[in-house]
């Protein structure tokens, strides 16, 4: 309903701000690189030719955290590690998404002991949850586009400062 | 056992006491803790030149004293594999340091702090190597809490869900 319809077809499309905005965060997402563990594997094989993840405008993952806005945890954190995963979420610049990816990232996994933490939400808030023991790179991709919908469904309001 | 571990072997009952045991070809000599520095040196001046491993085990609570201190030595020349065993009583656990004989045992010792709470005298730089530096409590002891987070089912997710810790920002 918007001054296209009143103009016929002039290759001109209304939107709002919001939406524009949204929409170019999802299609240009960087993840940053934070491989753990055996989950790392399947989230460079869900970068490789095969599954092929830049089809969905992220064919970049950036080892700095100053240039990434999604922060993918694969693999199990241990309590060391902790302190230097919050360290980097820190270091990213609003807005960034957190997807937790596998059981050990979500609940511990099977690493039910003192050294392991029981889920990443612990030390950073997580947006999306990928379920599996590795999840398979479908699952990862899956869980991608679960947080392009989040995205693209939020207010200016909603986004943290 | 190997020919020629025998002579060494008997030189060492001889010179520091103990009873020596074999498994499946494998020589252990249980010395007492007192003497080991001494025992290092000796097998080490007979062509150990490795320490291949240096753990403990905690026999908690079947055994006293509860921690047997295990030094493992190979010699590379004459193919030999000689264990060395010290029991260490559990309560204020301390050991000389053999670190200035095996510079390996450095960061070996470290973890034996680290993980059973062993001291190790004399050690130049006796930190913790694998847990973060504020953490309290040894894990690797058999009277160390196992779990850290009840598992939740689908009976009582809610009830473990309330008092989980999770991050706000």
């Amino acid at each position: 309903m918007g001054v296209e319809q009143k103009l016929g077809n002039m290759g001109i499309a209304t939107t709002t701000l919001e939406q524009a905005v949204a929409w170019s965060r999802t299609n240009a997402m960087w993840p940053m690189l934070f491989g753990l563990a055996c989950c790392a594997i399947e989230m460079m094989s869900a970068q490789a030719a095969h599954y092929d993840m830049s089809r969905f405008g992220m064919e970049l993952m950036r080892p700095s955290p100053r240039q990434s806005d999604l922060m993918i945890v694969a693999g199990r954190v241990s309590r060391k590690m902790a302190p230097v995963l919050r360290r980097l979420y820190d270091q990213m610049p609003e807005p960034k998404w957190v997807i937790s990816m596998g059981d050990c990232a979500s609940c511990g996994g099977v690493f039910n002991n003192y050294a392991i933490v029981q889920g990443v939400d612990e030390v950073v808030p997580v947006d999306v949850y990928v379920a599996g023991c590795p999840p398979r790179p479908e699952a990862l991709i899956h869980g991608v586009l679960t947080l392009y919908e989040k995205v693209r469904g939020m207010k200016f309001a909603e986004i943290k400062k | 056992m190997e020919k020629n571990l025998q002579p060494i072997l008997g030189m060492l009952k001889k010179e520091f006491g103990g009873t020596a045991s074999e498994y499946r070809g494998d020589v252990s000599l249980v010395i007492p803790s007192g003497k080991i520095v001494a025992a290092c040196q000796q097998v080490q001046a007979q062509g150990f030149e490795l320490l291949s491993a240096l753990t403990a085990v905690d026999y908690w609570p079947e055994e006293s004293p509860r921690f047997h201190v295990i030094y493992q030595f190979t010699s590379v020349a004459m193919n030999l594999v000689l264990t060395l065993r010290v029991p260490v009583p559990g309560i204020n656990p301390s050991l000389p340091t053999i670190s200035h004989l095996y510079r390996n045992a450095n960061w070996r010792e470290r973890e034996l702090w680290d993980m059973f709470g062993i001291i190790f005298k004399g050690h130049p730089d006796l930190r913790r190597i694998l847990m973060p530096a504020d953490w309290e409590g040894h894990p690797l002891r058999k009277d160390y809490p196992l779990g850290y987070e009840e598992p939740q089912f689908t009976f009582n997710f809610e009830e473990i869900n309330l008092r989980k810790p999770y991050a706000k920002e």
